[in-house]
């Protein structure tokens, strides 16, 4: 399966930007299906950027970050060619994990 | 760069391929062995994501209240079409951050996202979030220990909270 998780971080100086757009339905548990019923909530609860074994970036989410969660952060001291790990959580225990190569 | 931030109706459909086009596909990587670390110092703030005011919720996720302040800038349309998508950001000229976070004033739950800037990372964050109807958003940093916030009310034509 491919991974949920895209990522494009890019080096520009000392500054890395990075940019990351996860595939999740993120329910917020307020929404009904075309039955009437009540679509139970189901949205990632934490999402974290290491580098270099150090966190460089953590998000809580609530059901209100859209589907497809977009984020946008910029962190300092990494270099072009290093690695760059995002791993994510959500509400039911699932998770993933991708390791992308800043450019 | 580009990302489809757009009031389509078939936005699902497009999201799912925009993901591929606009930002680099990175196919199979390894399944790197770390399970879920709910690490002690940063635990999820699930009582704070449970309250339903914004006030509530400032005092559960920091224990403290925020005042207004020009260096905190926050960045949201002043009309979105689809409240299921709204862009939103901030940035700030304050020193030592340590979080950012957002609230949206009228949501079923305010609090929306909350973000932990550790030393190294650039005080601005950019994301979307959903808004069940117009209302403010509020962006609150946290920043030598104290709490600074912005708000801006965003018109919404039609709620992302569906119902």
């Amino acid at each position: 399966m491919a991974s949920s998780i895209r990522v494009r971080a890019t080096a520009n100086g000392d500054i890395t930007e990075v940019q990351a757009l996860i595939q999740h339905p993120m329910d917020s548990g307020f929404v009904k299906d075309a039955k009437g019923e009540l679509i139970p909530a189901h949205f990632i609860q934490e999402l974290k950027f290491e580098y270099n074994g150090k966190d460089v970036f953590v998000a809580d989410w609530g059901p209100a970050v859209s589907k497809d969660p977009y984020v946008k952060f910029s962190f300092k001291g990494a270099n072009k060619g290093d690695d760059l790990k995002i791993s994510w959580t959500d509400n039911k225990g699932a998770s993933d994990t991708t390791i992308a190569k800043i450019s | 760069m580009t990302t489809t931030i757009g009031p389509l109706p078939t936005r699902r459909l497009i999201l799912q391929g925009a993901a591929s086009v606009t930002l680099i596909g990175l196919g199979n990587l390894p399944f790197a062995a770390s399970p879920a670390r709910a690490a002690a110092n940063d635990k999820y703030p699930e009582e704070a994501f449970k309250q339903k005011s914004e006030a509530d919720a400032i005092k559960a996720l920091y224990g403290k209240t925020a005042e207004p302040s020009d260096k905190v800038k926050l960045d949201a349309p002043e009309i979105a079409e689809n409240g299921g998508v709204v862009p939103i950001s901030v940035t700030t000229t304050l020193d030592q951050v340590t979080s950012i976070s957002f609230f949206v004033a009228e949501n079923p739950n305010a609090l929306a996202a909350s973000y932990k800037i550790p030393d190294g990372t650039v005080p601005a964050v950019a994301n979307r979030l959903k808004m069940a109807k117009t209302t403010n958003v509020v962006a609150i940093v946290e920043s030598g220990g104290k709490l600074y916030s912005a708000s801006k009310e965003v018109k919404v034509t039609v709620g992302g909270c569906g119902g």
